[in-house]
């Protein structure tokens, strides 16, 4: 077993940490770092429920190493808010009732945020195609789509 | 009389948002995989039967107990409880036979889930595999291999008839008039049968259990859970400890659609974690384990035969049920005793012969899911009613309309049925697509057909007669109030109405009350289990009454100080107020401290704490013979819904245009609530019946996987979604309020299946009905060449 020194920049933290070779993202974000807003459905990266922002793109922590992230910075849903103020896609998906058991919340924020960074005016259709990687069980999905077409129409944080 | 200065705007009928949204989206919500154990915590993997049906001739462990960060291995040797919940038939670990691909066979606590996985591989058991039982027809034939010897020496609960020597584990008759001189008088009478596949809950959550034993003997358990006081009493049972000596705390859960109910794989981390005093131990399924190891939706072999007199009035109905229980069915009788009851779907039906058979399989483990054995019965059923109507030359909507229940109608077993908006759900779902109106015609060339198609359901919670649910609340300092509840917010919103229904009934702003959670069984006061879509209702009742307890306490004080009648007081926005005196004083100036005597000589009043509790009222029980009982579950929540889909004549593909619910919940506690999960349980539906089987070759589960079981994404919901909420109010429920958590998932197989009959004329054998399906079908049909 190897292990690896890295630097990673967490929700705009540097952390400095040191990784089995073996270990995922998503392993080191909820057990090194106790991070445990990122959410392990299925560990095979099916499900959707341990997305983050890689670098500003939505990946499946589980299928990443943490080791490959040296350099990286990574967005979690922690890193959403800023001091107490929620991000827009937070505020307006508890607005439409897009939150049930919550499972798979964190995930679908986060792809959310990704779609409204990369495409600030999505359609219906475009939110539909960006979430399909991410599994909600309890919702129908109705109420998260609706969520982020009305994230798009809100102010973004005052920086 | 003085008009009250402050208006009391009730939360009850409000959509207000949901009490625990705020930590869901910043990723504070504890889940159960999210508690922090630090250093002692060890890891449990659990050895599985790779047969479907064997015998255990022979385990060795002593290599896997030898490697190094291994702490604990045990097998069915060291457990010999049974344990169950209607039905107690089987081990916690097994001890002579395997009768499932998964059945635990050993366990190991290691130092690191990497470590307890290699032990498992140094794990050697010898078997010999028995020829197993794949289909409960089969498995009632009388060379067919008998899964359960002791079957009659098994404890069971009374209103569950196992047939000993048998795979037969529940037997429930329906029978009423007299279906064979019926039939003669049927003017249109059909046959059918349908298969119904097994699939399975897919929490988004797995599911996981930390067991701690201390030094005492006394068990903590940490687990995502819907019935934390009905697992403590399971699992204490089996064991051989007293409740008291079993704590069970259950954090926020990720979804659990009844596979979180009863015990499945708790009982694991329970059975382990005595061999290392201490140390708490973590068990989490796999995905894959997660597919077929914890509780499925059981198959189901349905035979229906009915039949109409010449206006459409149901004369007779001939239903038989087989239900792939599967391995152990300590839960699944109960849904074949509820399929039993409910044979009829919800009409009126004068002559009725109902049987339903609950059959051992060596299949995963059949247990509640969504519904409750509703979806499956009335995939069939419905379809049968859209023949039935066509043959006597009835639009589908009028027959259902005809035939349906109304208030007072008669029930299937015996006595009347309450108030009920059946019918008007039924025409308000077929108003919503325009019901009568063939679908806009898609061009001539287009290889796309439209249709659209209806069914209609009820489900009566499905319980026994004494399932008790309790609460308390309590103010603190400031005047704001704490609700203690045993029930689970599963994300249906449970904790949000819960403090809905306090707030009102105290006279206090929503904002004011908090759910104590998590439930914990030493803290939390006792709750049947979070299932059958009881909550609103029998939980509601009991905070009600712990609210109005607090409520009566407050009045007392205040109308003692003031010299006043409690009849002329009232709390509102939190303040006590008289409307005789105009007198006030806000809650927190007395809900602690009390308030002084006039005369000095002390203070009256104290810490206010109130208690409620709700038990089911005269639940009569049912015949063993004929099924039949004046009161034999509490009510019925009905609805329909309707859909209108386009068929790829190209590709088999089926895409849902429209999709409208309606049902009956006496009263919405909070509408948006409501109407969310309407839209899931839709969603949900469409997955069943577009996509979902859990495929079992000889026993053998091929697509354990989210790859391979494919549930519905955001690109597989209808364009449109409509959702309606009738209220016919439920004399006994909190404000009116009955449930509906199960109920949206009930009717959506049939209506697609209609609705694709009416698009191309096919019906299938069961769902789901996938494009391939649909496709070779409609080449079998003759519709595409």
């Amino acid at each position: 077993m190897t292990f690896h020194k890295i630097n990673v920049t967490i929700n705009d933290e540097l952390e400095q940490i040191i990784v089995p070779s073996n270990m995922t993202l998503m392993q080191m974000l909820r057990e090194s770092l106790a991070l445990t807003g990122t959410k392990n459905g299925c560990s095979a990266g099916e499900c959707g429920a341990c997305t983050v922002l890689l670098n500003g793109e939505p990946v499946n922590s589980c299928m990443v190493l943490a080791a490959e992230c040296n350099g990286a910075k990574i967005l979690t849903v922690e890193g959403l808010a800023r001091d107490k103020q929620l991000d827009p896609v937070q505020d307006a998906l508890i607005q439409t009732g897009g939150v049930q058991c919550g499972f798979c919340t964190p995930g679908i924020l986060i792809s959310s945020r990704a779609l409204l960074n990369r495409n600030p005016s999505p359609t219906e259709e475009e939110v539909r195609e960006a979430l399909v990687g991410n599994l909600c069980r309890c919702t129908g999905y109705v109420r998260i789509i609706e969520s982020v077409m009305k994230a798009a129409e809100m102010k973004p944080h005052q920086i | 009389m003085a008009e009250p200065k402050i208006q009391n705007s009730s939360p009850v009928g409000e959509s207000t948002p949901r009490i625990d949204a705020r930590e869901k989206v910043t990723g504070a919500a504890i889940y159960t995989d999210d508690l922090q154990f630090g250093n002692a915590l060890l890891y449990a993997r659990i050895k599985r039967s790779p047969h479907p049906h064997a015998l255990i001739k022979k385990i060795d462990v002593t290599k896997a107990k030898a490697l190094p960060g291994v702490k604990a291995v045990v097998t069915g040797e060291n457990f010999p409880g049974y344990i169950g919940l209607y039905l107690q038939d089987r081990y916690i670990f097994c001890r002579d036979r395997a009768r499932y691909v998964g059945d635990p066979v050993a366990g190991v606590a290691a130092v690191s889930e990497e470590i307890a996985q290699k032990a498992l591989d140094l794990i050697e058991v010898q078997y010999e595999a028995l020829e197993p039982v794949l289909d409960p027809e089969a498995g009632i034939l009388p060379d067919a291999p008998i899964l359960h010897p002791d079957l009659g020496k098994y404890v069971v609960a009374g209103f569950i008839y196992p047939k000993a020597g048998t795979n037969i584990s529940n037997h429930f008759k329906l029978r009423k008039g007299n279906v064979e001189e019926a039939w003669e008088k049927c003017a249109a009478v059909i046959e059918r049968s349908y298969r119904i596949p097994h699939i399975q809950h897919v929490p988004i959550e797995p599911h996981i259990a930390i067991a701690k034993v201390d030094e005492r003997g006394e068990v903590t358990m940490w687990t995502s859970s819907q019935s934390p006081f009905a697992q403590r009493n399971l699992i204490a049972q089996s064991l051989g400890i007293s409740q008291s000596e079993m704590r069970v705390i259950s954090p926020a859960v990720g979804g659990g659609f009844g596979g979180k109910a009863g015990v499945s794989m708790e009982s694991l981390a329970v059975a382990i974690a005595m061999k290392v005093k201490g140390h708490p131990v973590k068990l989490r399924l796999t995905r894959e384990e997660e597919f077929f190891t914890a509780f499925v939706r059981q198959g189901l072999v349905a035979h229906f035969k009915m039949g109409c007199d010449k206006n459409g009035k149901l004369l007779a109905m001939e239903n038989r049920f087989y239900w792939d229980g599967g391995a152990y069915t300590e839960y699944g009788v109960n849904i074949a005793r509820a399929a039993g009851y409910s044979c009829t779907g919800p009409y009126e039906v004068p002559n009725i012969k109902g049987d339903s058979y609950c059959v051992y399989t060596n299949h995963p483990v059949g247990g509640p899911m969504r519904g409750f054995g509703m979806p499956e019965m009335h995939a069939g059923l419905e379809q049968c009613m859209d023949e039935l109507a066509h043959q006597i030359g009835m639009d589908a909507v009028e027959f259902r309309k005809l035939n349906c229940l109304k208030t007072d109608s008669i029930l299937a077993t015996g006595g009347k049925i309450h108030p009920i908006g059946l019918e008007d759900c039924i025409q308000k779902v077929a108003n919503a697509v325009d019901w009568g109106r063939k679908s806009a015609a898609s061009a001539p060339a287009s290889r796309k057909r439209r249709g659209k198609g209806i069914a209609a359901m009820w489900k009566a919670p499905a319980m026994p007669p004494n399932a008790g649910s309790s609460a308390w609340v309590e103010l603190a300092e400031d005047g704001k109030v704490n609700v203690g509840i045993g029930g689970q917010d599963i994300g249906q919103g449970a904790f949000t109405i819960s403090a809905q229904v306090a707030a009102a009934t105290l006279g206090v702003p929503y904002e004011w009350v908090r759910v104590a959670a998590p439930v914990d069984t030493r803290y939390s006061p006792y709750e049947w289990q979070t299932v059958a879509s009881r909550l609103t209702w029998s939980m509601g009742n009991a905070i009600v009454n712990a609210a109005k307890d607090v409520r009566k306490q407050i009045l007392d004080l205040a109308a003692e100080a003031w010299d006043e009648s409690p009849d002329e007081l009232n709390i509102v926005n939190g303040v006590v107020i008289s409307y005789k005196s105009e007198k006030e004083a806000p809650l927190k100036n007395l809900v602690i401290y009390g308030l002084p005597n006039p005369d000095g000589r002390g203070w009256k009043g104290g810490p206010i704490i109130g208690r409620g509790n709700f038990m089911p009222k005269d639940v009569t029980g049912l015949d063993a013979e004929t099924g039949q009982g004046e009161h034999g579950v509490v009510h019925y929540t009905t609805g329909a819904q309707a859909v209108e889909l386009e068929v790829d004549l190209d590709t088999g593909r089926i895409e849902i245009l429209k999709g409208v619910a309606a049902f009956d919940v006496g009263k919405a506690i909070n509408p948006e609530l409501v109407k969310a999960q309407m839209e899931g349980g839709l969603v949900q539906g469409i997955s069943s019946a577009l996509l979902e089987h859990l495929q079992l070759k000889d026993g053998y589960p091929k697509n354990a996987s989210l790859v391979d079981y494919r549930i519905a994404t955001s690109s597989d919901i209808p364009r449109e979604m409509q959702s309606i909420i009738v209220e016919v109010a439920q004399d006994d429920g909190p404000w009116g309020a009955r449930g509906i958590g199960e109920h949206s998932m009930v009717p959506t197989i049939p209506a697609i299946a209609n609705a694709i009959y009416d698009a191309v004329g096919v019906r299938l054998e069961g769902p789901p009905f996938t494009a391939e399906k649909v496709y070779l079908a409609m080449l079998d049909a003759g519709i595409v060449k």
